[in-house]
């Protein structure tokens, strides 16, 4: 074991020289792996590719197996860091060696998208309204409950039918750790997971599965990611907040809804922020989180991650909008920008 | 006299050098080689499965130890709260493999008769080229078609169909979603048609002629030639396929999960949507966070792979019932 950490310490020290004397050399390149979650995978790759292009020698691998197998590979160390969509508890951080901390990188948001012939208008959801839906205890599209805030759209008598994700996701977590906030029933009866023992409804594989089973099942209503309704143009509804307004999901209200959790957010950057305060904030959003350990033995590698770290938060954002992906606001990267300093 | 020393001497030899000695003949004519590398091939085969049911179990410790065989028959699959059991998963292997069985069987041997028996040589081979490109098709090719296809013509024509005319029976009630047992049986018939038919002509080939030439000698009509003795004779093998296509049912993912509407429940509707063991486990996997839920997940496969075996030895029983060997050829 001691022989073991001689000779590691030895190959590090060596590789740093090796290093500093080959500084702009050709030939040496710094590999660092990842792995984790799906969701973010086109900003990743993007992020990773400009950076390499900035710093030739340094090369940014990811996996996107899952936040579960990226949580799984950083705790087994045979990754650099992880990706996870979810933010790990107590529980799960205790399991770990080092101390692990989150990073969020972007923000994505979920919609509710129904299939309803004959209706046009973007229809308005009450936190209420969704919960009972999707615990099977409103089952009309004519329910007082829906039809109440939307005057003048003709609800048909129809039974709901509801779609959910069958995969375990983090678009499930959000959708579920949502209605957990906002319905007392649903935290105590069902509660939020990646996967969660659903009520009510059909499962589809993926976003692609849901809004497949929603556009080939008249009556449907299902949840699916914002890009994904907005890169394939799919109707989805506006929700209400917590300030009591109607909003439909934009990157402008989701980015809102981040900056109004920023509060919170300075005590433990682990909260979620569904049902964030904010009078333009979209309720149901929340980050996906880079999780870096705090130790780095490789002193190359920590000087690497938090350079990309800090360029993530500064300019990498100006590419997240192309993408579709709802930049970090101000106040979170304030935060973030002192957690840097702990990465040792 | 060299005879007689030669005699001498072998019988003089311990036994063991004459092995040798057989064995470097064999090893020089390469029977030996064959043999010890075949075995190595064989044995290599029985490695994989023995590694794959240890790691199926030691990875499975937490839900045998908090469940039990309660494991086996619980209906509840709560990730939130921790609670897992495969029933309602084992029940939808098994319900849409028999579905897709009761379909497969009966198109898929009398494909084979047909081509086998009836067809002019050219069509039967031009046919089975095309029901063999049919087995390598990815079966999320075939999940595919059940979403465009299968399940729309199901939703708006067949269900209601059957619910107006077999309503009273418990298979056909309830409400009409598209995706359910039904859809995920008739997915699995098609994609299992095309082992079930190539591999029962190539067994109705293989029956000697001589067979028919004495039934047909005897008066038997075409029909009863093939029917009464033709197709008796090559039991076994039909069989074989018919268990081999209900492995590959077993087993399939892909294919099933997009059309089966993945809902862990057990219900007698057809209509009704359901779960297959592969399928919660392919969906489930990447992102499930806690040992007791991944562990439940990976015993979901231990039990995939028990009732494989069950099933595969059921099959054995079978082949041996009617023909009295125990193998498919």
């Amino acid at each position: 074991m001691v022989l073991a950490a001689v000779v590691l310490v030895c190959l590090s020290l060596i590789s740093c020289t090796h290093t500093a004397t080959n500084e702009g050399g050709a030939g040496h390149v710094t590999l660092i792996n990842i792995a984790g979650a799906t969701f973010p995978y086109p900003i990743y790759s993007k992020w990773f590719d400009v950076y390499h292009q900035m710093h030739p020698t340094i090369e940014i691998n990811y996996q996107s197996i899952g936040s579960g197998g990226g949580i799984e590979q950083l705790r087994a160390g045979t990754v650099d860091f992880g990706a996870s969509d979810m933010p790990l508890n107590d529980q799960l951080l205790s399991t770990f060696k080092v101390k692990i901390l989150h990073f969020p990188t972007v923000l994505g948001a979920v919609v509710p998208t129904y299939n309803l012939p004959g209706v046009t208008e973007a229809l308005k959801f009450t936190p209420q309204a969704l919960a009972g839906i999707f615990l099977g205890k409103i089952t009309r599209w004519n329910d007082a409950a829906i039809t109440q805030p939307n005057p003048g759209v003709k609800l048909p008598n129809q039974k709901i039918i509801v779609v959910h994700r069958s995969d375990g996701s983090g678009t499930t977590f959000v959708w579920t750790d949502y209605l957990s906030k906002v319905s007392p029933d649903w935290k105590a009866k069902v509660g939020s997971n990646t996967a969660v023992n659903w009520p009510v409804g059909l499962g589809g594989k993926g976003n692609e599965g849901v809004s497949g089973l929603v556009e080939q099942t008249p009556y449907s209503l299902g949840y699916v990611e914002l890009i994904y309704a907005l890169q394939n143009h799919l109707p989805y509804g506006m929700v209400r907040n917590s300030s009591g307004k109607f909003i439909k999901a934009s990157l402008d209200s989701v980015t809102a809804a981040a900056a109004g959790a920023a509060e919170q957010m300075a005590h433990d950057i682990r909260i979620s922020i569904t049902n964030a305060p904010g009078g333009d904030a979209y309720p149901i959003c929340s980050f996906t989180y880079l999780l870096i350990p705090t130790q780095i033995s490789d002193t190359l590698k920590r000087d690497t991650i938090k350079d990309f770290l800090h360029w993530m938060m500064t300019d990498g954002q100006k590419y997240t909008e192309a993408l579709s992906y709802a930049p970090l606001p101000q106040a979170v990267v304030d935060i973030e920008m002192k957690q840097l300093a702990e990465i040792q | 006299m060299s005879t007689f020393t030669g005699t001498v001497t072998q019988a003089a030899r311990p036994e063991g050098f004459g092995r040798a000695r057989v064995f470097l003949k064999r090893l020089r004519s390469g029977d030996e080689v064959a043999h010890l590398i075949t075995l190595i091939f064989a044995l290599f085969i029985f490695l994989i499965t023995c590694m794959l049911v240890y790691e199926l179990y030691i990875h499975s410790a937490i839900p045998r130890r908090r469940f039990g065989w309660h494991f086996l028959i619980s209906r509840a699959w709560d990730p939130v709260f921790e609670h897992f059991g495969a029933l309602p998963f084992i029940y939808g292997t098994l319900v849409t493999s028999a579905i897709a069985l009761l379909i497969a069987v009966p198109l898929g041997v009398g494909g084979a008769i047909f081509l086998a028996e009836f067809a002019p040589a050219q069509i039967s081979d031009g046919l089975t080229f095309v029901v063999e490109l049919l087995a390598a098709v990815p079966s999320v090719i075939y999940g595919l078609l059940g979403i465009f296809i299968v399940i729309p013509l199901l939703r708006d024509s067949v269900d209601p169909f059957l619910q107006k005319h077999l309503g009273f029976l418990p298979l056909f009630q309830g409400p009409i979603y598209g995706v359910g047992f039904l859809a995920a049986g008739l997915v699995l018939a098609i994609m299992i048609v095309p082992f079930i038919l190539s591999i029962s002509r190539e067994v109705l080939l293989a029956v000697p002629t001589e067979q028919r030439e004495a039934a047909l000698a005897v008066g038997a009509t075409r029909w009863e030639s093939t029917w009464q003795v033709v197709v008796p004779y090559a039991r076994a093998g039909i069989l074989g396929s018919v268990f081999l296509a209900l492995a590959r049912a077993l087993g399939e993912t892909m294919a099933v999960t997009m059309v089966i509407g993945n809902t862990p429940q057990i219900s007698a509707s057809l209509f009704a949507p359901g779960y297959s063991i592969a399928a919660v486990i392919a969906n489930e996997f990447t992102e499930a966070t806690g040992a007791a839920y991944l562990q439940s997940l990976i015993a979901l496969g231990l039990a995939l792979f028990i009732l494989t075996i069950i099933l595969n030895g059921v099959a054995r029983l079978l082949i041996l019932a009617t023909t009295g060997r125990g193998t498919a050829h």
